[in-house]
């Protein structure tokens, strides 16, 4: 129960994160990657701001045995660079340029009512759905 | 340099961090989106609930962020629908191929100095970029 609390206060400290940083507008994304165009570095800064905190408490909490209310940290296993993850991150940024959104912003999108979020989440597990029918094939 | 906004994208990160961190000290479980909107309804029964607040968190958060200063995001529209929903496809392919997304990789795995992660938020920032020179410059799809 208490973790269901935590997991629903993450996901609305990200989402206001998300929004305050403007990153709901998939314009502000384009203008980011748009590096010959009137670039607009804003979306390095919310790196920097994520990643500042992000890193200096991580360094802390992985030092810990266990999380404080489960019984194991669930972090990735894979540490290779290996094609699927280049090929993956690729494709994904192709993807990122072409709409202007990742999934986060696509999905606290909904809190504008914006139609492009709806279109964006069902392609989204469309082509969850596409990688996990090609992958898990036998 | 255009629409420039430092002082609200680094108080947003911020937030984001800080989100990372609370869901990992508490749950021991990384904010990759990508991650937690597959495992939504795909993971073990007992495993999708947790995944489904957050989700619903994010939403919530944006709305909070809107009552507070309302106006401060619009909506896009008129974007060419093409654009869009293959862009989607692709982000959701690509995010289960790479196993994450900006999110995943370029916030908690970069934070975590995992090379895998620093590769793969290089390459899908280069692909991005190529992408909206294309679209932008090149073909003239989009402004």
């Amino acid at each position: 129960m208490k973790t269901h609390l935590i997991a629903l206060l993450s996901g609305i400290l990200f989402g206001a994160g998300l929004a305050l940083a403007h990153m709901v507008d998939p314009n502000k994304v384009q203008n980011f990657l748009d590096v010959t165009g009137h670039w607009d570095p804003s979306l390095l800064f919310v790196m920097i701001g994520a990643l500042s905190v992000a890193m200096i408490a991580f360094k802390f909490i992985l030092k810990r045995p266990a999380p404080l209310w489960a019984t194991s940290f669930h972090l990735p296993q894979k540490t290779s660079i290996d094609p699927k993850l280049i090929a993956g991150a690729a494709i994904f940024g192709i993807g990122w340029g072409m709409s202007g959104y990742c999934p986060g912003p696509s999905v606290t999108g909904l809190s504008l009512f914006s139609s492009e979020s709806v279109i964006m989440i069902l392609t989204i597990y469309l082509g969850f759905f596409a990688c996990h029918r090609l992958l898990d094939r036998p | 340099m255009e629409n420039f906004t430092p002082y609200s994208a680094l108080a947003g990160g911020a937030l984001i961090g800080i989100s990372c961190a609370l869901l990992l000290f508490f749950n021991g479980r990384i904010a990759g989106i990508s991650g937690i909107m597959n495992g939504a309804f795909s993971a073990p029964k007992n495993d999708r609930a947790w995944r489904l607040l957050f989700l619903a968190g994010l939403v919530v958060g944006g709305l909070f962020l809107q009552g507070l200063l309302p106006g401060f995001n619009t909506p896009r529209q008129g974007y060419p629908l093409a654009l869009l929903g293959i862009g989607g496809f692709l982000v959701g392919f690509g995010a289960r191929l790479a196993n994450g997304c900006v999110s995943g990789h370029g916030v908690c795995g970069i934070a975590r100095l995992s090379i895998r992660s620093i590769a793969a938020t290089l390459t899908f920032i280069a692909t991005g970029m190529i992408t909206v020179y294309v679209i932008r410059h090149l073909l003239e799809l989009a402004a």
